[in-house]
């Protein structure tokens, strides 16, 4: 099994900051509007650094995501900042006429995403943001699992043309992919290569995943981990490459089952290849109140999860 | 600096000869028909808005606007027009094609399966002009401020003109967007409100009374001035003109345009009726001969 290391605790939120930093230097288009949640958000930087190029936009989310589309007429390329739940749902049909069908180049980029926000319960914890998002045509979808990953994400969407949903959350978690990635939209990365069942996990869940994979390695099952951090458009190939392989999967992601990542799965192994599956999400459910890791542990989001699940779809099989 | 430098200023272009006014009047009466005959043949639409809307936008597509010949998705170096209620696209979409951006045969093709010129605004089947889908209402003033402030980012000194309806103030997001524009000082900006007092339900003060519309965008700190007449076209060119005057000083600014809707069609005047519907064979007949063929139908 190849060996991951957990270089300290980050932020996946901070990986944004810093990815946004650089863009600051090295793209002078890229602005960025933020909705009073500028620390949060780890926005000071680049707003310290480019006071000209960063919008407060004040509590209203609406205006802010018209206000992005509106400054790609020109040339910016802006990134909105505010948390996942008022970045999708609170407007969705500002994104849905103003950004994906005007087809704009705008970042909607999305913190505190999940129930690992934690205390402040399930007003603010979004577990519907993928499903709303991967719905609308055009739009991509991306969801990062560590700090390095969410900052070469966020230096590589800007590059991308065409609106962007990037997914990052709140708590500090594993830091373990490396620090030089090369972040390609929409191409999964092969974490570990085993042959008795595929597990593809997104987000905060990939590094559980990995933390699954060693326990069922003990028990001596082979495990292939794939890392998606690109929702939409999905790595169909490598997730069959796996599943051809392996013949079964678990999927695992911090979201409702309904429009999560596991239905996007679900789908090209229905279309492909027919496959038992199943799920590590939330199981259509609001979030609460509680820390992320007692959060992680009712919801069953965490390795211990992950493992139940393979040993469950191993016998599928 | 030679003498000659020294008395160089730009002008606004004069004041219209009656020729000229003439033939704009004579572009408004043959709109008006582009208007009666898109939503005509396709049996809908919105009309009652479109026609209350010809003179504004024949006074900015072909006086007011400074825009370039080729249309760009960018706009640089031009100003910007954004309609943010999309369902009068007949008038929008005639005073386009009339001004150059597209065939005006195209105007043929309103509505219908694999046109450009969907129902709503969209810049999706790529028709030039269109910078931006609307539709769903009360996008329009947000979109327009992003734009403004890329104008001032690029050293664009070109204006941001922006439409919206009277009745679609009542979406929230206009509130947001007219306190961030005065807030951020977003001076080259001009939203005009297409204040007819109807909407689809019936008169705005009925449907939900708005208030003092004036009185709120001053308190939100624009700078607010009125055209009285606003189908009356040099009343709409002046009234602009002075609108574009007072740009540039710290304020956003907005124009109150007071419109008839259905304005040119009698039996389609005063009334919230034909805000959505089209038209039958005899009415439009009834329509087209209170406006008759001016520079020729498509």
């Amino acid at each position: 099994m190849k060996k991951y290391t957990n270089t300290g605790n980050k932020d996946t939120r901070s990986g944004f900051g810093a990815g946004l930093t650089q863009l600051g230097k090295t793209n002078a288009n890229v602005v960025a509007l933020c909705a009073d949640l500028t620390g949060s958000l780890k926005m000071d930087e680049f707003k310290e650094n480019h006071p000209e190029r960063f919008f407060q936009t004040g509590i209203a989310e609406a205006n802010m995501i018209g206000m992005a589309a509106g400054m790609t007429i020109g040339g910016k390329v802006p990134f909105t900042g505010t948390f996942a739940n008022f970045s999708t749902g609170r407007v969705y049909d500002q994104i849905r006429q103003s950004v994906a069908y005007s087809d704009k180049n705008v970042k909607i980029c999305a913190s505190h995403a999940g129930v690992t926000l934690g205390e402040d319960g399930a007003t603010h914890q979004i577990l519907e943001d993928i499903g709303l998002m991967k719905m609308l045509p055009g739009m991509t979808v991306i969801n990062t699992c560590d700090y390095n990953q969410t900052k070469a994400a966020t230096i590589a969407i800007a590059e991308h043309k065409g609106p962007v949903y990037l997914r990052f959350g709140r708590p500090k978690v594993a830091n373990f992919t490396p620090e030089d990635q090369n972040f390609q939209i929409g191409k999964a990365v092969h974490l570990q290569v085993g042959r008795d069942v595929t597990i593809v996990a997104t987000g905060h869940l990939v590094w559980e995943a990995l933390t699954a994979a060693e326990t069922l390695n003990e028990q001596g099952i082979s495990v292939d981990v794939i890392n998606i951090h690109t929702i939409k458009p999905l790595d169909n190939k490598a997730i069959l490459d796996s599943v051809g392989k392996t013949g079964c999967v678990v999927t695992a992601e911090e979201h409702n089952y309904l429009g999560g990542l596991g239905e996007s799965v679900s789908r090209v192994l229905a279309q492909n290849a027919p496959t038992p599956q199943e799920f590590v999400a939330t199981n259509d459910t609001f979030g609460e109140s509680g820390t992320p890791a007692q959060l992680m542990e009712k919801y069953e989001l965490n390795a211990e999860a992950i493992v139940k699940a393979a040993l469950k779809v191993i016998a599928r099989k | 600096m030679s003498l000659v430098e020294c008395f160089t200023f730009e002008v606004e272009k004069p004041i219209k000869s009656m020729s000229d006014l003439q033939n704009l009047e004579a572009l408004v009466t043959q709109v008006r028909r582009d208007i009666l005959r898109q939503v005509h043949k396709v049996n809908s639409g919105h009309p009652g808005g479109s026609l209350g809307c010809a003179e504004f936008f024949v006074a900015l597509y072909q006086e007011l606007m400074d825009r370039n010949d080729d249309f760009s998705m960018d706009g640089k170096n031009e100003d910007l027009f954004f309609l943010s209620n999309g369902h009068i696209s007949p008038v929008f979409y005639s005073v386009l094609a009339r001004s150059g951006f597209f065939p005006v045969e195209e105007l043929n093709t309103f509505r219908l399966l694999n046109s450009r010129l969907q129902g709503h605004p969209t810049t999706h089947e790529g028709l030039p002009g269109i910078r931006m889908a609307s539709g769903s209402l009360g996008q329009g003033i947000s979109v327009s401020i992003g734009a403004a402030h890329t104008k001032k980012l690029n050293n664009d000194s070109h204006l941001v003109y922006t439409l919206c309806g009277d009745g679609e103030l009542q979406e929230g997001q206009n509130w947001e967007a007219i306190m961030y524009a005065a807030g951020n000082k977003i001076d080259n900006l001009i939203v005009t409100i297409d204040l007819n007092g109807q909407q689809i339900d019936g008169s705005t003060d009925a449907v939900l009374p708005m208030g003092n519309i004036k009185a709120k965008f001053e308190a939100f700190g624009w700078d607010v001035l009125e055209i009285e007449k606003g189908n009356d076209l040099t009343s709409v060119i002046s009234g602009m003109k002075n609108a574009k005057s007072r740009t540039g000083q710290g304020k956003p600014i907005c124009v109150l345009l007071h419109t008839i809707m259905g304005n040119g069609v009698g039996f389609m005047m005063y009334t919230h009726a034909w805000h959505g519907k089209a038209p039958n064979d005899e009415q439009l007949e009834i329509g087209l001969s209170q406006n008759p063929v001016t520079l020729g139908d498509y």
